[in-house]
């Protein structure tokens, strides 16, 4: 295969977009779509501050750099979950990225700062131990960018995940998710502005990119995915893909072109009055919000020796 | 040729050469959800891998 650019050798191919690429037009391809994705939906505003959650893995880093690359000022977070020799090896790969490109990486490690770990949590709460490191990472991710003056916290959620999640909205048809479900979160008081730069680029493609670009980063599953629903939509697409190329992309833009907007009111509807929360401050519905709750029964589980489990 | 695999980790024996997609195809995995690098560079579907080629077939899918 030629590259489609400029004819050289080509490395990777891309079906969705019926090309293929050598490796400086891969880059430059991956550059355009995310300038692409952060033009159209005004994620980033000139000037603005940008923390980018990172966890080691490709997505992550290599929005990291394509942010630093495509002139966004963007520190680094990386959270620290408590996930046994996985989360030691992931911060191990967050830190030799930033190193020597003289990033700056701010860490929170979970356990240390907070006395509990997310598996201890997840069975605290009866929840999968995705929910509750999704808890915890929309909870400190806008914490810190509050703490830091950040404008914006960048997530490396991509084509594929953003598909999975509007597949399993679509299977539940749950209106509200529907109408919160876009690449960025507006700011709201109490709550930095949110963006997923990713939007455009498969996972594949943040692979490919990271290899290329010489990025090292984790490639074992987290231990606690194994089998999460997410996954599973991702396969289904994934097969429909292989016959479709294009599906996903089409799938997901089309939603967010056409379908969007129709469930804008199913997410406002749902909005209710917030108050600070007693324990930390972060806006919340209740007295005390779901992160302080959590950790607060997760430590008193740790403290009978009861970790999670059952 | 050496074929390693990951999740779990391991490594296969397959006979070459063969083209990319061929080989995919035998293993049973869809190349939507995979990169495969011969001797450390990104290949196309359409390459053909032979001996003394090192091939990864790296997962691409995240549960995150």
């Amino acid at each position: 295969m030629k590259c489609r650019r400029c004819k050289a050798p080509a490395l990777i191919d891309v079906r969705r977009h019926n090309a293929a690429f050598c490796a400086d037009c891969f880059v430059h391809h991956c550059q355009e779509q995310v300038r692409r994705a952060i033009h159209a939906f005004d994620m980033i505003q000139p000037g603005d501050r940008v923390l980018m959650a990172v966890s080691g893995g490709k997505d992550s880093l290599g929005a990291w750099e394509l942010l630093v690359d495509l002139g966004y000022e963007t520190d680094g977070l990386y959270l620290g979950l408590g996930i046994g020799s996985y989360s030691d090896a992931s911060g191990r790969y967050a830190r030799d990225f930033a190193g020597p490109r003289g990033l700056k990486l701010i860490e929170i490690d979970i356990p240390d700062e907070f006395g509990f770990d997310i598996e201890t949590a997840a069975a605290t709460v009866r929840r999968p131990p995705c929910g509750a490191c999704g808890l915890s990472k929309r909870h400190l991710f806008n914490q810190a960018a509050l703490d830091g003056g950040y404008d914006v916290v960048a997530t490396g959620h991509n084509l594929d995940d953003e598909a999975a999640v509007l597949f399993g909205n679509v299977l539940r048809w749950d209106a509200q998710y529907l109408g919160r479900q876009y690449p960025v979160l507006p700011a709201t008081p109490g709550f930095v502005r949110k963006v997923k730069p990713l939007v455009r680029l498969s996972e594949r493609e943040m692979a490919a990119y990271c290899v290329i670009r010489g990025i090292d980063y984790i490639v074992e599953e987290c231990p606690m995915a194994e089998g999460n629903r997410h996954l599973a939509y991702k396969e289904a697409l994934n097969t429909l893909e292989q016959t479709s190329p294009g599906a996903k992309a089409n799938f997901l833009f089309s939603f967010l072109e056409r379908g969007h907007e129709r469930f804008a009111g199913d997410a406002e509807a749902e909005r209710v009055e917030l108050v600070p929360c007693a324990v930390c401050g972060s806006p919340t519905t209740g007295e005390v919000c779901a992160f302080c709750r959590m950790g607060e029964r997760a430590r008193q589980r740790g403290d009978r020796g009861d970790r999670g489990g059952g | 040729m050496k074929v390693l695999l990951r999740n779990p980790r391991r490594e296969v024996e397959m006979p070459g050469p063969v083209r990319v997609s061929r080989l995919l195809e035998t293993l049973g995995i869809n190349p939507e959800t995979v990169l495969v690098i011969r001797n450390n560079t990104l290949v196309t579907h359409d390459e053909r891998l032979e001996e003394p080629d090192t091939i990864e077939i790296r997962p691409v899918i995240s549960g995150g």
